[in-house]
């Protein structure tokens, strides 16, 4: 046997150690457990970044953003418009330097469709205090279908440097207590009726 | 060993007195200046981390933003690309050159080479300094900096490449010339595979970087979903020459600390190469939570094609600790489990440094590198501290503590310098260790909460809306100042140690290096067994290693539940998909 500086010398392609071998196979089958486990998440977890992804102009998202505040708005906080859309409705959240804009007013148990784009940097969507994170790129619709599972007042902070004010960015999403799950689905279809 | 000053190998160079290798002249003074401008980019890098978790203790909160944000940018572009690829320079002129026996091809490639990284590195820092570029280590475009900025980091690429095709015509040189018998030694072969790693990021490095120069210039436009995928070619690949590199150091300093061997040269050549198919994919790490990629996209490279990146790091977190323990075997210390471990030379920094180093890479960072690198999990890590808790322990804790390991060997057997400072030298890693992982894990768990990496104020005094973080985030991020601290303190020992030697050290007296003593590490001193032959040998190969057992137990137990216990938290969010 010789160290790592040493050359080796003729054929060193020789059969493994037991221990070796033991630990190569019980590291290959955790690392295929690791792997299992994400196209599992996709099929029974509650949790996915997938979505819906698309291109978009910034200036049309932009627009869409505008009507859907026009539609659902019920009031105003320094300046930046509140909404309450209904349940099953598509959210438009926009980020740009160094606001998120608007506030949402959403129900607990109902499902909604939340487009995040950015109409300048990139910039980055961390709900608090859940702690959950997505990536908000200028040009592109992040299309997440959301569930939120409790009531309560949730800030919504910049996590990703988009500039000298990034400190700056914090916007919110109020979450209140719903009707039932079932009035919910309800109301889902009769958005989609529509 | 004894034959000291006759074997000066006139005009080429001179023989290690310790190792019996060839030094070519060349190799030495570009290993020399190499080395030497790795500290120095190191040292602007540690005093602007000064500054950054100074600011982030709320209850300090040093610099203003503009400074915050400017000095992130340096110290990323500092540690992640000049200290750690200048080093790796003078690891690829050692393992190819050094350990092959042979000449550098063209030393005067080697000098253009170098001066271009200066030239590239310094018009970087002089324009992050001006004002011009606080767009952070990722320059995520749209952002904006001056376009001397990309166009130097474009000059350090090139001369990066240029170093890497010469440590390959070594190759070819050495192969040519046979100036070694057999296959190249397994330090080399590391090396190889950090080289084409280097290769493969440098080309998504030319890839990006030169695009983004010409729109800085308003010529071309950008995708700032495409520069997202493209830059982390080379932002996560180059952490993979480091990891590379690393493992090679691992093995480089377990000879000559301890006479680790190479228990298979199959199974650590077969894990190296799996680096080399499958570590680029990583980039994906960065886009998980990206609308540009889709879920099949993200979960095939995530996990580097079924996690064989990963598979390759645990085959070294064991082969690594475990020729260690038959080194020591052999060198007669069999009883029970621990005793090679209980009597290893822990007062050497050169020792306690890469076994650090091992074990805060792959206990700490590498659980929850690839904890928080599953798709899913991804959710409740992105952009949060636990990233930068994560690369802490990866690249700091790892791969810069295992440098500055290696380095207190290089300075007696390159630089022929006794190591300067020699009691603080033997506290050195433990207190750069200890402080990073009190560092990282505060940042991981803070992360956990919610808290945004990169960020100036999170008390967000002026903001439109105020956020109460959980009153265990000031305890955090209290903590992780004072290991972030005592790490700066740690690091500036090494740069200490470091610029003493070289540059006021006393020369080691060859004749005298076997009597050891202050400045001269153990393996220096006597090196130890590097070659084992006969039946004794076979019998402790086929006792085998049940101490390194079970510290791979421990580490896989620990490994299930932190992913496991991520599952869950993630389980209890908000349905999102």
């Amino acid at each position: 046997m010789h160290s790592a500086i040493v050359s080796p010398k003729g054929v060193w392609w020789k059969p493994a150690g037991k221990q070796e071998k033991l630990w190569v196979t019980i590291a290959f089958v955790w690392c295929m457990i690791l792997f299992a486990m994400m196209p599992f998440w996709h099929f029974k977890g509650g949790q996915n970044p997938s979505g819906m992804r698309s291109r978009v102009d910034p200036k049309d998202f932009a627009a869409r953003a505008q009507r859907f505040v026009e539609d659902y708005k019920v009031g105003d906080e320094n300046g930046i418009p509140v909404v309450a859309p209904p349940a099953g409705s598509d959210l438009y959240l926009v980020a740009r330097m160094w606001a998120w804009s608007p506030i949402l007013k959403l129900k607990k148990g109902a499902t909604y469709t939340l487009h995040l784009s950015a109409l300048d940097v990139n910039h980055g969507f961390s709900l608090y205090p859940i702690n959950i994170n997505f990536q908000v790129v200028p040009g592109y619709d992040y299309a997440l279908t959301v569930t939120p599972n409790d009531v309560g007042e949730y800030k919504i902070i910049c996590n990703e440097f988009c500039g000298i004010g990034h400190h700056l960015m914090v916007g919110k999403a109020i979450v209140e207590e719903g009707e039932s799950t079932a009035s919910a689905a309800a109301e889902v279809s009769e958005v989609n009726n529509e | 060993m004894s034959n000291a000053m006759a074997d000066t190998l006139q005009g080429w160079g001179r023989r290690c007195q310790v190792t019996g290798l060839k030094v070519h002249s060349e190799a030495e003074k570009l290993i020399k200046v190499n080395a030497v401008v790795a500290v120095v980019a190191f040292l602007v890098g540690v005093i602007a981390a000064i500054g950054l978790v100074l600011t982030r203790w709320q209850a300090v909160h040093l610099l203003p933003a503009d400074w915050y944000y400017r000095l992130m940018t340096v110290h990323g572009m500092n540690m992640l690309i000049f200290f750690i690829l200048f080093f790796e320079m003078a690891v690829l002129y050692f393992a190819g050159p050094v350990l092959l026996n042979c000449r550098v091809p063209a030393p005067k490639v080697g000098w253009l080479a170098f001066g271009l990284m200066v030239l590239g590195a310094v018009m970087v820092d002089v324009v992050i300094f001006a004002g011009k570029a606080d767009v952070l280590f990722t320059s995520y475009v749209p952002l904006r900096a001056h376009p001397l900025f990309y166009l130097g980091v474009i000059l350090f690429a090139v001369g990066a490449i240029l170093v890497t095709c010469l440590f390959f015509a070594s190759l070819v040189v050495a192969k040519r010339e046979q100036t070694y018998e057999g296959s190249v030694p397994l330090v080399t072969f590391g090396a190889l595979t950090a080289a084409i790693i280097a290769a493969i990021t440098l080309l998504h490095g030319a890839a990006i970087y030169i695009p983004t120069f010409l729109w800085s210039l308003n010529i071309i436009p950008i995708d700032p979903e495409l520069y997202r995928v493209v830059w982390w070619g080379l932002g996560h690949s180059s952490q993979q020459i480091n990891v590379a590199a690393m493992v090679s150091v691992w093995y480089l300093l377990g000879g000559l600390t301890v006479g680790a061997v190479v228990l298979n040269e199959k199974i650590s050549r077969s894990a190296f190469s799996l680096y080399v198919l499958f570590i680029s994919m990583a980039s994906a790490h960065h886009l998980l939570v990206d609308p540009g990629l889709g879920p099949a996209w993200k979960v095939w490279n995530t996990s580097y094609a079924m996690y064989l990146a990963v598979l390759a790091s645990m085959i070294h977190g064991f082969t690594v600790p475990a020729g260690i323990e038959m080194g020591q075997r052999l060198r007669g210390l069999v009883k029970g489990r621990f005793e090679w471990l209980r009597k290893a030379p822990w007062g050497d920094p050169g020792f306690s440094g890469m076994f650090l180093s091992l074990v805060i890479f792959g206990f700490f960072g590498g659980i929850t590198g690839v904890t928080s690198g599953t798709e899913q999990i991804n959710i409740i890590a992105h952009n949060t501290l636990r990233i930068p808790g994560h690369f802490h322990v990866t690249v700091v804790g790892g791969t810069a503590l295992a440098f500055m390991a290696v380095t207190y060997y290089v300075l007696p057997l390159i630089f022929q310098r006794k190591v300067a400072l020699w009691g603080l030298a033997k506290i050195q890693p433990y207190l750069f260790g200890v402080g990073i992982v009190i560092m990282a894990m505060s940042m991981t768990f803070a992360g956990s909460f919610g808290v945004p990496r990169r960020h100036w104020d999170i008390t967000f005094a002026g903001a439109a809306t105020s956020v109460e973080f959980h009153p265990m985030v000031d305890m955090l991020m209290g903590t992780m100042a004072i290991g972030g601290l005592l790490a700066a303190i740690g690091a500036l020992a090494y740069i200490a140690i470091a610029v003493l030697s070289v540059f006021f050290g006393q020369k080691v007296d060859w004749s005298r290096v076997g009597d050891g003593g202050a400045g001269i590490p153990q393996g220096v001193a006597k090196l130890p067994k590097q070659a084992h032959t006969g039946a004794a040998v076979e019998q402790v190969h086929q006792a085998g290693t049940p101490g390194t057992m079970v510290l791979v137990g421990v580490f896989l137990t620990v490994f299930v539940l932190y992913y496991f216990v991520n599952w869950k938290m993630l389980s209890m969010v908000w349905k999102i998909g």
